[in-house]
């Protein structure tokens, strides 16, 4: 499939052949933007369909919602959401990178859960500074992780039994930690404003700039690596295109949020705090997992181990690794959760893990290793969120919720498998 | 004759109690293809994980290039520039032609991948090979055939600038015209000036495209011939063990 686009270049190895053919193969950057476009839906057609069902799910929630409650459109459901999603996002994300060698961590909520005990315990206590306190935290979620992937990538013992055991004696340290029936306040104002303070309304702005400047500086950044190599870029009106949609979407988010969403006449505006941490992660995540040799054997051993192992990947140390992030990333997620409940308790992040493993799958992640993406868990995560947060302004039983993001948990991986299952028959085969 | 790239003398191998190489020798030459033949059990597959250094052998010498070299570990191997394409391909099917291409050695500026220098060079390997059958090197590989990716395989080794490359039954899962495709890469791969060894139970492949045959029974090498001095029938007498090969000419 010789593209009229690449007939560049040398043509040293064409003198080779016997026929005339082009120098170079195909890279799928051929073609203007409709046939970008009509080759993504075709794409689309043969099962690759990512975050689409996850995103087709969130609109169409959203709508309904808007419907059945006059409050759910509003600026300041809107903040809410957005906080009450952030930990589910961030611990979707956490669990993306262990998802993705085909493992699973159990006992992420409760790592998160246990290390925000051990942080309150230490600041309302032992009135230790909660800033060394929150390093403590985060190096308990390291230790976890650590401990988690020498048991499963050194001894081999698979991650549901190691993390399994975590799950149930993590949450009776925590119960340790706390004391019985215990309760701690979170006093301290930094952290509780991760959820409950915003940016100035010139933050959010300069907020979007930095992250449409940064979509911008490495797609022009690809595009010059890839005309340094001679080889075809794709038409740069996609880029701009994916730009102006980034700018468009993101701006309407920060414009209804720069709005006052108060009741009171003291005016709250302004982008959430956590929103502009959860986005640094995810970024941070991507281009780690897209553009780095760590991230790229995380897919590779995902994929196909052995053969990860036999072009020199430490296939144990990417194991290992995984789960120290995924640990890592799970103290994030329970330093959001303390921040917004305000409180810790002995039951901290019990319930949510199996959550944040869901919100994977409806994002497109596949439980079986080697495909998905932190904005697909992202997006997962969304979805959850926005049921939790539309029937809880529904006043419906809250017995109701875990049934809705249950069912739509299979329905996501139901509309996964059909789409596989059509794709399976003729796809590229002759 | 020509002067081999590969030879091993006198390797052994066992595995406990049982002697599954007792005192094999091997040679390979630049710009030829060695066929390894040899019935299940033959001990095929144990001389190939040695000489990849998966599996080091017992005793024996190695010489590659005419100096004795030791193979203990996989680097060893991809060092001196020996490549096995293993039969179940060790590819990675979420991953794309390229980066499967570059999996594990990846062209990097300022720590992040140049994709535009990769993907060239894919594609110039591919072409470099007579590929014609692949559309895209973007595409995933599960999205490919059998013999398309035991194309991206070899064409992997090449990339590596292997001067020897193993490949374990190349065509043990393909249709006739894949075969086909796959055996002409093979040679196209000899004529680089790369030592191809070959193994395969398909005795019409190996009278193909091979320059020599080396017969492996029970452990022992029983016949190193040049394919144009011998006859299907004798070759399968040596595998089943029913004919003893005689270099001078004599044949029991």
């Amino acid at each position: 499939m010789s593209a009229p686009s690449s007939n560049d270049t040398t043509t040293n190895t064409t003198t080779l052949l016997p026929e005339s053919v082009s120098d170079l193969i195909g890279s799928g950057q051929e073609g203007g933007v409709s046939q970008q476009f009509s080759a993504w839906l075709s794409r689309v057609r043969q099962g690759e369909m990512g975050a689409l069902p996850a995103v087709a799910g969130f609109i169409v929630l959203s709508i309904l919602f808007s419907f059945l409650s006059p409050y759910f459109l509003t600026e300041r459901n809107f903040a809410n959401f957005l906080t009450q999603a952030a930990e589910l996002v961030m611990l979707g994300m956490a669990l993306v990178f262990v998802i993705l060698l085909g493992e699973i961590d159990l006992s992420a909520g409760v790592t998160g859960g246990l290390a925000m005990c051990i942080w309150v315990v230490l600041t309302d206590v032992t009135k230790l500074n909660w800033f060394l306190a929150l390093l403590i935290a985060f190096a308990v979620g390291l230790a976890v992780g650590s401990f988690i992937g020498f048991f499963v990538a050194r001894i081999g013992i698979p991650s549901f039994v190691v993390t399994l055991g975590l799950f149930l004696g993590f949450q009776g340290l925590e119960l340790i930690v706390i004391g019985a029936g215990g309760n701690f306040q979170v006093q301290t104002p930094a952290i509780v404003a991760l959820m409950n303070n915003n940016l100035p309304v010139w933050g959010g702005w300069l907020m979007l700039a930095v992250f449409v400047a940064l979509s911008l500086a490495t797609s022009f950044w690809d595009r010059s690596r890839r005309t340094a190599a001679n080889v075809p870029n794709g038409p740069v009106a996609m880029v701009l295109i994916k730009a102006g949609a980034l700018l468009v979407l993101g701006g309407l988010a920060v414009f209804l949020l720069s709005q006052d969403r108060s009741a009171s006449i003291i005016a709250i505006r302004g982008v959430p705090i956590v929103v502009p941490i959860v986005l640094a992660v995810l970024w941070i995540g991507t281009f780690v997992l897209d553009r780095t040799k760590f991230g790229r054997y995380i897919y590779a051993v995902g994929g196909n181990a052995e053969a990860a192992r036999r072009s020199g990947v430490n296939v144990v140390l990417i194991r290992f690794l995984v789960f120290v992030i995924c640990s890592f990333l799970a103290v994030g997620s329970g330093l959001f959760t303390a921040a917004r409940v305000g409180s810790v308790d002995a039951t901290a992040g019990k319930d949510i893990v199996l959550s944040g493993v869901a919100a994977a799958v409806v994002g497109g992640v596949s439980l079986f290793g080697g495909r998905g993406r932190l904005v697909h868990a992202a997006v997962g995560a969304l979805v959850i969120a926005v049921i939790t947060n539309g029937l809880g302004l529904l006043n419906l039983p809250s017995g109701l919720n875990n049934v809705i993001a249950g069912a739509v948990l299979v329905l996501a991986a139901t509309i996964d498998a059909l789409s596989r299952l059509r794709s399976g028959g003729s796809l590229f085969r002759r | 004759m020509d002067t081999p790239i590969i030879e091993l003398t006198g390797v052994i191998k066992s595995f406990g109690p049982v002697n599954v190489l007792r005192g094999v020798e091997l040679r390979a030459y630049p710009g030829k293809v060695t066929a390894l033949v040899g019935d299940n059990g033959a001990g095929k597959s144990t001389l190939i994980k040695g000489l990849a250094g998966v599996q080091p052998y017992d005793e024996g010498e190695v010489r590659f290039e005419g100096r004795p070299v030791s193979l203990t570990h996989p680097r060893d191997a991809s060092a001196l520039g020996i490549e096995v394409v293993y039969q179940d391909l060790a590819l990675c099917d979420n991953l794309d032609i390229v980066q499967n291409m570059f999996l594990g050695r990846e062209e990097l500026v300022a720590g992040t991948f140049d994709e535009g220098k990769m993907e060239r060079q894919s594609s110039e390997v591919l072409r470099s090979l007579n590929v014609r059958t692949v559309k895209s090197v973007r595409q995933k590989v599960a999205s490919l055939s059998g013999g398309q990716r035991q194309t991206v395989a070899i064409a992997r080794a090449v990339l590596k600038k292997a001067k020897v490359v193993i490949l374990d039954e190349p065509t043990a899962a393909l249709g006739v015209a894949q075969t086909e495709q796959v055996l002409n890469l093979v040679q196209r791969l000899a004529s680089q000036g790369v030592a191809v060894i070959i193994i395969s139970h398909n005795l019409a492949d190996v009278f193909k495209v091979a320059d020599y045959i080396s017969v492996l029974y029970l452990g022992t090498m029983v016949a190193e011939v040049p394919t144009a001095e011998t006859t299907y029938d004798d070759v399968v007498g040596y595998i089943t063990g029913s004919k003893t090969y005689n270099p001078t000419g004599a044949r029991a």
